[in-house]
């Protein structure tokens, strides 16, 4: 018998048959139950497969009165599915609700309470007000439990019917329940009205609650205790003692199995660590890097959680790792989005006493074959030569036995590196004529630029520099626009430095960019640099060799206000994408002024008509939602007026980061202008959080 | 929150569909399949399309992935995850695409139960087995049972069923340490850490009260102070953990106040902790690499294997992968112990010692020939040299089992049995 059912469920996976729904219909209606039965579970098949079996509702919905649970529940998943299609015929279910919330037993009673709250329509919620104050006092556990998540369910639906009918007072009385899971269940189901509706006031943690909820803690199921640890975190006190007491009572849940409860629990000490005194505050930190650590060789995906998190507390706590940069060593087989993570990790852990350790480390990376990683491995060993001074020389020396293995990308990224450098320490010239060798397998734009970019600074220095630049500028108008602004910043410096033998390069190069050239950028700087030259040499020498300010820091750090906000929202999805919820999350508050949200609903609508299209458009999706802290660190270096080499990288990369976004983004750099917001976030960074906004809302 | 779980196949077909709250169309289902199953270059576990944010897992032939359109919290999301793939093991011991199929009335059972609007439930597998089986026919559950089952399932003992007799009381506690090493082509140690699991098997009568200890002075953190008698690490045989998980059974509290491990255990076989170790690390083997690439078309390799632990121990499943060019012709080896071969499949010769005794020495050698006819001259990667082992009676971190008292109101005597195995993690040796 079984076996036969069994082979018929498996055939529904199949191609369907003709007349499917008719047999199954009869099926449905059979005068014996185990045919019945049998029907119903190829109903669900057949709706699991995304066929629409809507039309058998009401010969479903006959077989709703049984005393099989199993069948119950089927049936009761059926309903959740279509009640929708069916609003009027859902009525003919509430009996059966409202006499299961009656049952004697308790399964029952919750599942019937359970499924009300899912189906969503309107004349089933005015039946759910009796039994659903029945269950919420049931003397089972398990009944109330499940009936606090089904006052959030309801009030999803109809928030004045919660709130008139006292179930949000009942709720609130559920959190001094004397079962832990109940109270946990009502923190979640307050959190979430909270959320949505903070002027119900329905989660105010206080002093009282706190307790309870510190109770409730050591007691429920790991679930319970990441909502409970969530709102403990939520809680903003000012006394100190009351900081220290949360600490101490969180701090044991560091040492729960599941990574989640103790990253919850990581968060709630962060949140009021502020407080403690210097002493203790530090205790604590220590307390947290032997759990952090082992989040750190947990399974993948979570561990890719766990360091994006990490990272975001190194920014905040730069100490608190610092030993143990072997742990993030990543293995050969890591997926590689955990490798790029752990390598940003160990350039923020590099010091001194580590640095030798790392190099090499960066060094093997650098020889192995994907050509992202060993690209970002490369650029990681610059990184660590701007970060320790000390090891400088050993970076750049790992470099040069880089760029002698002709790879083709490890050099160009190299050159890029070596740019970086040059520009922090003044006194590696020696290194520019290796790097000149390679200079005709450069074929990325980026690395074309570094390169010019090079020979334009040390033009002096480097004997056939003009032969350099000229055969660059032979294929000037080929060249991509980063790379000619570059090439022309850089024979100006030529003919400055050697005024004898660049004359005629200088003439040609400025002559066909005014010319021939359509790019305003190019053509204006062209021109600046023409009207400076021929006004007065000297003049134009201290401004285009002007002493450049140093790169201070290649490793991007986000913005204070943005790193404090998702500090409190460690383990979430902002703080995986380092981003605030309100760019990726559709109901967002913006606390905007109307201007702002007008704009930004034309762009939600310009997005709407092919939101798919757009984010296909840009390909991968993780470089859409990374926008733009690549660039921060760039132009924190504010570029000096005139002919900074840096400056043209910065809008350059700035403008291909903008056609990232597409054609919804178009209309963002007007909003970058209109009035602040609340915070005092970076103008580049808020206006792409528009961006963002305005695309996927 | 959660908004739905769907489990896919390979394919991309749909098995299961279970939505907990609005604002998804029915299409969303499409879009994962066509941004991460037929995608070939997914570079991340999480992604967000607009404002729906999908979360993946991948088990056996099944993706198991949550949908969430909220600020969801993305470690309880894939912790969620990794338990509904334990879940089906336990329940039908292969969690697959034929599991799924088979059962998938009962998986949209487990999935109302385990989960509800979007937030995790009990998922404890010994309470949910108690209401929710796997035959499909069953009888009726009394009134005061399915009471009873309520209690247990939201009770502060919810791993536990009450009324649990057995003629012998034993416990099984079996350590396993899984031994990481990665070492550098100059032969020195970059990393070396040891993460333990301690699994008990707990055949006890009513509800036993369990102390457990460890030959650990439990300086989790040594720089901490709060033990006065300081004793130095290596003294008396301890063990210094840098850190350790327990199951939900165990009372954080009184461990994070007086390092006593005490719990009620659940019944059968469940974790009860978890460690990492890093300091004093015995490695069980050391292994010496030495591998010259002889122009373009030859590769020779000269490896040496020496157990460091006692002769009366051996291990077992040896086995040595050391990896091969891809454009490797042929090998030949030759191996002073087990057998060798080359493995195409896997770009890799493996080198098999079924029982490798303590305290000896083998030594392996091969030559392959490589094709000099690949268009692309790209250099080697050079993946590490990794190993496989299984040892008995050995604790790398120097961990031992010190007692495990069980306090139970009759007062019955119980057996206890302790066993330790090392495995290798990812054991690895560069050259």
């Amino acid at each position: 018998m079984q076996a036969s059912i069994e082979k018929r469920i498996r055939s529904v996976f199949q191609i369907p048959r003709k007349g499917e729904t008719y047999e199954l219909r009869s099926g449905l209606v059979s005068q014996y139950a185990y045919e019945r039965k049998d029907a119903i579970q190829r109903t669900i098949a057949a709706m699991t497969l995304g066929k629409d079996v809507s039309s058998l509702f009401p010969d479903v919905l006959k077989n709703i009165a049984t005393p099989d649970l199993e069948q119950k529940k089927l049936v009761y998943l059926y309903l959740m599915n279509y009640a929708k299609s069916h609003p009027d015929l859902c009525i003919l279910a509430v009996n059966t609700f409202v006499q299961d919330s009656e049952d004697s037993n308790p399964l029952v009673r919750a599942l019937a309470i359970r499924t009300m709250g899912c189906i969503r329509v309107d004349k089933i919620i005015d039946y759910m007000e009796e039994p659903l104050r029945k269950t919420l006092r049931d003397e089972s556990p398990y009944v109330r439990k499940t009936a606090a998540i089904c006052v959030a369910k309801l009030f999803d639906l109809n928030p004045t019917l919660v709130v008139e009918n006292g179930f949000l007072a009942t709720l609130q009385g559920l959190l001094s329940d004397s079962n832990p899971m109940v109270v946990a269940n009502a923190v979640s189901a307050l959190t979430e009205i909270q959320e949505t509706a903070p002027e119900t006031k329905a989660l105010i943690v206080d002093s009282d609650i706190l307790k309870k909820l510190l109770t409730a803690l050591n007691e429920c199921t790991e679930w319970g205790r990441i909502s409970i640890l969530t709102s403990i975190a939520e809680y903003r006190t000012t006394d100190v003692r009351e900081a220290e007491h949360i600490c101490e009572r969180v701090v044991p849940q560091f040492q729960h199995v599941n990574p989640s409860v103790v990253l919850a629990a990581v968060k709630t000490v962060l949140c009021h660590i502020h407080l403690l005194n210097p002493e203790l505050h530090k205790q604590y930190l220590d307390k947290m890097s032997p759990p952090l650590v082992t989040l750190a060789v947990s399974q993948p995906e979570v561990q890719y959680v766990a360091l994006r998190n990490i990272n975001l507390i190194l920014q905040k706590y730069p100490d608190i790792l610092s030993n143990q940069l072997r742990i993030f060593f990543c293995k050969y087989n890591d997926p590689l989005y955990l490798k790029v993570e752990k390598l940003d990790i160990m350039i923020r852990l590099a010091n001194p006493k580590n640095v030798d350790t790392l190099l090499s480390e960066l060094k093997e990376y650098a020889l192995e074959v994907d050509m992202d990683f060993v690209r970002r491995a490369v650029k990681a060993i610059g990184q660590c030569a701007i970060k320790v001074e000390s090891s400088t020389e050993r970076c750049v020396n790992v470099l040069l036995d880089l760029i002698a293995t002709k790879v083709n990308y490890v050099v160009q990224e190299a050159v890029i590196v070596m740019r970086d450098i040059l520009r922090r320490y003044p006194g590696y010239e020696g290194v520019i004529p290796t790097l000149c060798q390679g200079i005709d397998e450069l074929d990325e734009p980026e690395a074309r630029a570094a390169m010019i970019w090079i020979v334009g600074e040390y033009a002096d220095k480097i004997d056939n520099a003009d032969e350099l630049i000229a055969t660059f500028i032979e294929a000037f108008t080929d060249e991509p626009t980063q790379v000619q602004l570059q090439l022309l910043t850089a024979t100006v410096k030529l003919f400055l430095l050697k005024p004898q033998t660049s004359q005629p390069l200088v003439q040609k190069v400025l002559q066909t960019i005014t010319n021939e050239c359509d790019n305003a950028d190019l053509r204006d700087r062209a021109y600046i640099y023409w009207r400076l030259l021929s006004t007065n040499p000297q003049t134009s020498k201290e401004i285009i060799m002007a002493k450049k300010p140093p790169v201070k820091d290649v490793i991007a750090h986000l913005p204070e206000p943005v790193l404090e906000g998702l500090l409190h929202e460690l383990s979430t999805l902002a703080s995986v994408y380092h981003k605030p919820a309100e760019t990726f999350v559709g109901q967002g508050r913006f606390g905007a002024d109307a201007l702002q949200k007008k704009a930004l609903e034309e762009q939600a609508q310009l997005a709407q008509e092919e939101p798919i299209q757009v984010s296909t458009k840009t390909g991968n999706l993780e470089n859409l939602l990374d926008i733009d802290f690549d660039l921060e660190p760039v132009s924190s270096t504010p570029p000096p007026p005139g002919a900074s080499a840096m400056s043209p990288t910065t809008s350059a990369a700035g403008i291909a980061a903008m056609n990232l976004n597409g054609d919804a983004a178009a209309a963002a750099p007007g909003l970058a202008t209109s009035p602040p917001l609340d915070t005092n976030q970076p103008q580049q960074f808020r206006s792409n959080v528009e961006d963002l906004l305005g695309m996927f809302d | 929150m959660i908004s739905a779980i769907i489990l896919y196949n390979q394919k991309g077909e749909v098995l299961i569909s279970r939505l907990y709250r609005e604002g998804l169309r029915r299409s969303v289902s499409d879009l994962f399949r066509i941004q991460v199953i037929s995608n070939s270059d997914v570079r991340s576990p999480v992604l967000t399309l607009g404002t729906t944010t999908f979360c993946h897992v991948k088990h056996e032939n099944l993706y198991v992935v949550a949908i969430s359109r909220q600020n969801a919290d993305i470690a309880l999301v894939f912790e969620f995850l990794y338990k509904i793939v334990t879940l089906g093991r336990s329940y039908f011991g292969k969690f697959d695409e034929e599991a799924v199929k088979n059962n998938f009335t009962l998986i949209y059972e487990l999935l109302d139960e385990i989960m509800d609007f979007g937030y995790p439930q009990n998922t404890e597998t010994d309470t949910l087995k108690m209401y929710i089986m796997t035959e499909g026919v069953r009888s009726e559950t009394r009134m005061e049972e399915s009471s009873k089952i309520t209690m247990q399932a939201t009770g502060a003992l919810s791993w536990r069923r009450d009324n649990i007799k057995y003629r012998r009381n034993e416990v099984f506690v079996d350590v396993f340490e899984d031994v990481n090493l990665l070492m550098s082509a100059t032969g020195s140690v970059l990393r070396a850490d040891v993460t333990g699991q301690i699994i008990l098997r707990a055949y006890l009568s009513g509800t036993p009260e369990c102390k457990f200890g460890l030959n650990d002075s439990l300086l989790i953190d040594p720089s901490e102070d709060f033990h006065s008698t300081k004793m130095s690490k290596a003294a008396a045989g301890s063990v210094s953990l840098e850190d350790c998980q327990f199951h939900q059974c165990v009372r954080l509290g009184r461990f994070d106040a007086d390092r006593t491990i005490s719990f009620i255990p659940p019944d059968g076989e469940f974790e009860l902790m978890r460690y990492r170790a890093t300091e004093n690390i015995n490695l069980p083997f050391k292994v010496h690499v030495l591998v010259n690439e002889v122009g373009k078309s030859r590769v020779e390799y000269k490896i040496a294997v020496k157990a460091t632990f006692g002769s009366k121990l051996f291990a077992t499943g040896v086995v040595i992968k050391i990896p091969t060019p891809l454009n490797t012709a042929s090998v030949s080896t030759h191996a002073s112990q087990g057998k060798a071969k080359y493995e195409p499949s896997d770009n890799a010769i493996h080198w098999r010692i079924a029982r490798f005794p303590g305290d000896s020495e083998f030594v392996f050698s091969a030559e392959a020939e490589l094709l000099s006819s690949m268009t692309k001259n790209k250099a080697w990667s050079r993946p590490p040299v990794a190993m496989q082992f299984n040892l008995m009676m050995f604790t790398s971190s120097g961990l031992l089992v010190r007692y495990l008292k069980v306090f139970e109101k009759s007062n019955y005597t119980s057996v206890k049995w302790v066993r330790y195995v090392v495995r290798a993690g990812n054991y690895e040796i560069r050259f």
